[in-house]
């Protein structure tokens, strides 16, 4: 497997194992990024994705192996410190909007990571949707309105590396385009994107590189050059 | 006036003065049972520690260090106690709580169940059992005040009123404050707020302690009215425990408003047949478990 990285990675994952409980989850995930790339973890259902996300953030029973970011290792990390050290953003794949609380108190809710965050009008801006239900509870909105609020919740808190889960499922097409073009504005803003992504359409004009996981490991490695004459393999990885 | 509408308004009031109690445990319950998912049955314990503190403020402490003259006395406790049952109930969650949390919720009632045997069991060795007088009353708030329909004690005035603007404070906190908001997030996903880099398992123990406090405090202001006794805290909880059932567990606002409005219902019974006063409480928590078992103000879970 090689990658044709140049930049300095600003993430570097090596043989990352994984556990909830007894069971062993990741089995040596490896994986890295530079500043400003935007990588897809694709993949089935299952197959250690998602995981691989949340173990970056501790939120694992367990975890072993190496997880550098800008060269710090962070796996003996208390999950607490995770997000402020590493100025990282984290999107759960169910959202995590918090029900009983406001827009706007959601919005408030993460601890500022460093000095350069979005401000309120900039993601009002960027999400006009969200500036109409400011004082709406979190259970109240719509799916597309909670993604958008997830988004936007992290871009507040000044982090630089994003860690996005699956931000497209069972959203509308009008919703996912939307989302593409904050995706890429994110992109050219210099943010460092990790998307997990089971809609690969859209995911793969965005990206620089696929790292493709089954059975909680890095099966293959396609860098966005050669997606192309990678399209078979690709579809056989990713059909059920 | 009428002498039923005064005996009514009468009985109101004395009632309204054990809602007090009822709301300020009630509330302290609610916080930490939304947060840790904790059934804190030493709640009545510490509550009783917190008389007990002043108490030993104001007739020991000055003793045990020599001072004899020295008598730290109702407005300094009212103060230092509540932090002191504070400290003593975040070592309780940070030593002892803190290894449960991933057991059935059974394990931590049990464990604060026999921190309540343990306390009360210290306070009878050391106290008389059937009650002490808390001597420390301020000048300022004794004798009565003229309500129009009854004379009653300033004490118990300035009670009523200093806890509803604790009760509305602690209400304030919670659902409209960014610390609020963190606390109310915790409950519905700590998981997912630790991942945002707050440091919930500090954040558990700091409520677990205000919660506690808020015990400490009633205990303080339960002091002057009742005696100081090591059962004070036994007797109540089990009302309290009721009140929580009635209002439905988690709910803050929803404690409050219980928690008074049934020292007011147990106040009226007594003017219509005395002797149900005791038992009104527990009638209506059958009757809400038949009709409405997650409570007046629960939530669905």
């Amino acid at each position: 497997m090689s990658t044709t990285t140049l930049i300095k990675p600003m993430l570097k994952i090596e043989n990352l194992h994984a556990w909830y409980g007894e069971s062993h989850v990741l089995h040596g995930v490896n994986l890295e990024l530079g500043e400003g790339q935007l990588i897809t973890l694709l993949g089935r259902n299952g197959a250690g994705r998602s995981t691989t996300l949340r173990s970056i953030m501790g939120m694992v029973d367990r975890r072993t192996g190496s997880i550098a970011i800008n060269g710090q290792e962070f796996i003996t990390k208390p999950a607490h410190r995770i997000s402020p050290d590493g100025r990282i953003g984290f999107c759960p794949e169910e959202r995590g909007i918090f029900a009983s609380l406001t827009v706007e108190e959601n919005l408030l809710l993460p601890p500022m990571v460093g000095a350069d965050g979005m401000s309120i009008e900039e993601l009002f801006d960027m999400f006009p949707n969200l500036a109409n239900v400011r004082k709406r509870m979190g259970t109240r909105l719509s799916g597309g309105e909670q993604q958008m609020l997830a988004i936007a919740r992290i871009l507040r808190t000044g982090a630089r590396l994003l860690l996005l889960d699956e931000i497209t499922e069972g959203l509308a097409p009008v919703i996912v385009k939307t989302l593409g073009r904050v995706i890429r504005d994110l992109k050219t803003r210099g943010y460092t994107i990790v998307l997990v992504e089971q809609n690969f359409r859209f995911a793969a004009p965005l990206a620089d590189r696929h790292y493709v996981i089954e059975h909680g490991e890095v099966i293959d490695t396609i860098e966005a050059a050669d997606v192309e004459a990678s399209m078979d393999r690709l579809n056989h990885y990713l059909s059920v | 006036m009428d002498p039923m509408i005064r005996l009514i308004l009468a009985q109101g009031m004395l009632g309204l003065n054990n809602g007090v109690f009822y709301a300020m445990l009630s509330l302290g319950l609610a916080v930490i049972f939304g947060l840790l998912n904790v059934v804190n049955f030493a709640h009545g314990a510490l509550y009783m520690l917190g008389a007990f503190l002043a108490l030993i403020l104001y007739s020991y402490a000055g003793a045990w260090v020599g001072l004899d003259a020295l008598h730290i006395g109702f407005w300094p406790a009212l103060i230092l106690a509540p932090l002191m049952v504070a400290g003593f109930g975040m070592l309780i969650e940070r030593f002892m709580l803190r290894r449960l949390y991933k057991l059935d919720p059974i394990y931590s009632l049990l464990l604060t169940f026999g921190v309540t045997l343990v306390l009360q069991g210290l306070f009878i060795n050391f106290f008389n059992a059937s009650g002490t007088p808390y001597p420390g009353m301020p000048e300022s708030l004794r004798g009565v005040v003229n309500l129009g329909f009854m004379m009653f004690p300033k004490y118990r005035l300035f009670v009523i009123i200093f806890s509803i603007i604790v009760c509305f404070v602690v209400w304030y906190i919670i659902e409209r404050t960014r610390i609020g908001s963190r606390l109310r997030a915790g409950t519905e996903n700590p998981e997912l707020v630790k991942a945002f880099g707050i440091n919930v398992p500090l954040m558990v123990m700091l409520t677990f302690g205000f919660g506690t406090g808020l015990a400490g405090l009633a205990g303080v202001l339960a002091a002057p009215i009742y005696s100081v006794s090591p059962l004070m805290g036994a007797n109540l909880i089990i009302v309290i425990f009721a009140v929580v059932v009635i209002g439905g567990m988690g709910s803050i606002a929803g404690a409050v408003v219980t928690g008074f409005s049934l020292g007011l219902v147990e106040g009226i019974t007594k003017v219509f047949y005395a002797p149900a006063a005791n038992t009104v409480i527990f009638l209506l928590m059958v009757i809400v478990l038949l009709v409405r078992p997650n409570g007046l103000f629960g939530r669905q879970s």
